[in-house]
Order: C-alpha cells, then sequence, then structure tokens
C-alpha cells in the first residue's frame, strides 16, 4: 500500500468519525467540531486525488490542492458563524443546548430514573 | 518497509486517535485541545502529500484559528446549563454502524482509483510562465481559478457580516466582546510585546514568496490576524469599535481592488479577471498585497466575535 492510499483510508475513517460525533454528540459546539473533523477527512481524500495525479514534475496535481485551500477558508468562515450562533443562544436563552423545551427534558429525566 | 512508510503508518495512527479522542472527550475544553493537535499532525499529513500550501493554511486556520474560537466558546459556555443526557446507547450503536458504512464505502472508492487518473497538473504547468508566477497552486488560486479566490474573499466579508448581525440593536457599531487578560508584567505582555515584529516579517515574507513558493495572502494574513489579536488580548492596544472608517476600509480593501483589476481586465485583457499580458505578475502581487491586509482584519474581527460594548463618547 503506498503512501497515498493510507491517508485516503484515514480520510475515510474520519468522515466516519466526525459523522458519528455529529450524530450522537448533543451539544452544539461538540457537533460544529465534529463537523470540522468531516470536513477536513473529505479534504484528505481530495488531497489524495490530488497526490494520484501528480505529473509534470510536480508531487500533486495543483488544482485540487487550490479548491481544498479555498474549500479550508469557506469552512472557517461557517465555523465562525456557527460558534457566534451558539454564543447568541447563550446570551438569549441561557443554555448551550438546542433541546430548549422542557418537556423533552423531563421526557429523559423521567427515562432515566 | 522504509522508515518513511513507518512515519506515515503512525502518523496516521496518531491521527485518528487524536481525532476520535476530540469527539469522545466529556469535557468540551479537552476537546477543543485535541482538535488543535489534530489539525497540526494533519498539516503533516499534508506535507506528505507533497502539498505544502495546503498544509500552512491547515494549521492556520484548521488548528490555530479554529481552535482559537472554539476556546473562546468553551469559555462563555462554561457556566451554561448544558444538556447531561447523554445519546441512549441503541442510537449509539446504529449511528456507529451507519457512520462505519460510510467510511467503508468512501473507503473503497479510495482503494480502486480509475485506470487512467485525470490530471490537470500539464495545463496548469504548461501555461504557468505566461503568468510569471512560479508557485502552480497560486497560479490555479490567482490567474485559472480566479472568481473563487475573489468569492471567497467575498464569502469571508459575509461570515463577518452575519456574525455582526447578531449582536443586539443597540450595540450595533460598538466593540467587539473579545476577552481582554491585561495583567501587568505577565508572561502574555512579555509575549505580545515580543511575538509581533517577528511574525509581521514572517507574513509580509509568506506574502511576497507565494508567488514562486509555497505560502501565500491567506497565508499571510493568518499570521498577521494571529498577532493583531495577540496584541488585543494582551491588552496592549484597544479593540476597535467596528464602526471605525480605516477598518472597513481595510476590510474592502483587497476585494475591491481584485474586483477592480478583473473589470480592467474586460478592457484590456478581453476577458473578466483576465491579466494583460506582461503585467500579470505584478497584478497579482498588488492583489495578493490588498489582499493579506483585508485577510488580517477579517479573521482578527470573526475571532473577535460580535459587538457587545458601545463606545463611550
Amino acid at each position: 500500500m503506498n503512501a497515498a492510499t493510507l491517508f485516503g483510508l484515514c480520510g475515510a475513517a474520519l468522515v466516519g468519525l466526525g459523522l458519528y460525533g455529529l450524530v450522537t454528540n448533543p451539544e452544539p459546539l461538540r457537533k460544529i467540531l465534529a463537523f470540522n473533523l468531516l470536513g477536513s477527512g473529505v479534504f484528505l481524500v481530495f488531497g489524495v486525488v490530488a497526490k494520484r495525479a501528480a505529473a509534470s514534475g510536480l508531487g500533486g496535481d495543483p488544482v485540487p490542492q487550490a479548491m481544498v485551500i479555498t474549500a479550508i477558508v469557506v469552512a472557517f468562515a461557517a465555523t465562525a458563524m456557527a460558534i457566534a450562533l451558539v454564543l447568541r443562544l447563550l446570551q438569549e436563552t441561557g443554555r448551550s443546548t438546542l433541546s430548549s423545551d422542557t418537556s423533552a427534558a423531563t421526557d429523559t429525566a423521567g427515562a432515566d430514573s | 518497509m522504509t522508515i518513511l512508510s513507518i512515519f506515515d503508518i503512525g502518523l496516521v495512527v496518531l491521527i485518528l486517535a487524536v481525532g476520535a479522542a476530540s469527539i469522545g472527550m466529556r469535557e468540551a475544553f479537552s476537546a477543543v485541545i485535541g482538535f488543535v493537535v489534530y489539525g497540526l499532525l494533519l498539516s503533516i499529513a499534508w506535507v506528505r502529500l507533497s502539498a505544502v500550501d495546503v498544509a500552512l493554511t491547515e494549521a492556520a486556520i484548521g488548528g490555530g484559528m479554529t481552535g482559537m474560537l472554539m476556546l473562546g466558546a468553551v469559555a462563555r459556555l462554561r457556566f451554561a446549563k448544558g444538556n447531561d443526557s447523554r445519546t441512549s446507547l441503541p442510537v449509539r450503536l446504529a449511528a456507529g454502524i451507519l457512520c462505519a458504512l460510510v467510511a467503508a464505502g468512501l473507503a473503497i472508492a479510495v482503494l480502486s482509483p480509475p485506470e487512467v487518473i485525470p490530471t490537470l497538473a500539464p495545463m496548469a504547468m504548461e501555461n504557468l510562465p505566461q503568468s510569471g508566477l512560479g508557485n502552480p497552486v497560486a497560479g490555479v488560486l490567482f490567474v485559472y481559478r480566479a472568481l473563487d479566490t475573489l468569492l471567497e474573499k467575498v464569502v469571508l466579508i459575509l461570515a463577518l457580516l452575519g456574525v455582526w448581525s447578531l449582536a443586539p440593536d443597540r450595540m450595533w457599531g460598538g466593540i467587539p466582546g473579545l476577552r481582554v487578560y491585561a495583567q501587568p508584567n505577565s508572561k502574555l505582555t512579555f509575549l505580545a510585546q515580543l511575538l509581533p515584529p517577528v511574525g509581521i516579517v514572517v507574513a509580509v515574507y509568506m506574502c511576497w514568496v507565494g508567488a514562486k513558493e509555497p505560502g501565500g495572502a491567506f497565508q499571510g494574513g493568518t499570521v498577521l490576524a494571529a498577532m493583531w489579536l495577540l496584541v488585543m488580548i494582551a491588552g496592549l492596544t484597544s479593540v476597535p469599535s467596528i464602526s471605525q472608517r480605516w477598518l472597513r476600509l481595510l476590510l474592502v480593501a483587497g476585494p475591491m481592488i481584485f474586483l477592480a483589476i478583473g473589470i480592467a481586465g474586460m478592457v484590456l485583457a478581453n476577458a473578466f479577471l483576465a491579466y494583460p499580458a506582461g503585467y500579470a505578475k505584478p497584478l497579482i502581487v498588488a492583489v495578493e498585497v490588498a489582499l493579506t491586509l483585508s485577510i488580517g482584519v477579517a479573521l482578527g474581527l470573526l475571532a473577535a466575535g460580535p459587538p457587545e460594548r458601545v463606545q463611550r463618547p
């Protein structure tokens, strides 16, 4: 197995890992973190595509590489926006979670006891 | 098995372990620290994939800036009413299996590459000398796909506008709520006095060298933003209110100059965002310098958050 394939598999595993965190973690901030992990896995797979397409004396295809740079920047902009939304939610409601209706909270409390 | 392949396997194991830890940690603070470490490890992986430009961006943005934003959020959310109920075990199991399936599907795609691998590298290299640039990635960013790069900067400004508009109405035009830790004679103050001169030189170098070697406006701008934030957090300079004219001018200067050169290209080179023959490199360097400043200000303000105080008259 060559290096590119190894990192490709790493990227695939990261996508799975990030998706799992996104689905199972109830806190918005942790969901944002997991989503960033998912995204970086996708970028890594893209980087492997670039590495395999190496030609003309370059280590990789510059077109996918440039697109990944743009993608990282846009992902950061979206993350900043998402974090600002979470903090605004905290200011408005004093909570850091999305399940704000109290009936759901008592339901889970009842199920736990 | 060579030393390099052992290094690669170790790196992949580390990346996956730190990534899993930052998902699984109970404490949000530890998770964010894990994420910063993960970003730095991932940038080493990018170097191994011969993408040094991407590695620089990942280390600066993926690890550094995102980590800083999240740390700030964790500090504010510390005393918030969280959600103590964990997702139930059956749900977690089902999610785990389905996510493993997604990962397996991607892995199959990675393991079965097409017989003829499509590549744009020869085309990119063929036309690169005309632009006077030496770095093919910069060539793609500023010549072949310049529209993408222009719109990416617009996205940054849009995100900043979004963050600002989350402020309550009476705070509009106020001072961002960046926490200041001004303790006289602390290590932070010392660092904030020592690092910025070095950082500014590194940023200028990165911006300048980006035309020939890995580096560029974005990486340079991030270093500038980091230095600005350091000085503001240490309390050595005050956080400016977002209604300052110089601030807004700096923010739009990069995209505006890029756009102006793009429109001039319609007249001089018969296409939007085309450069007249022979003037490509100076124009691109001018755009990069303006973009570095704008990106630095935009990233610094994104990290500083929405306005929370009104300037006293």
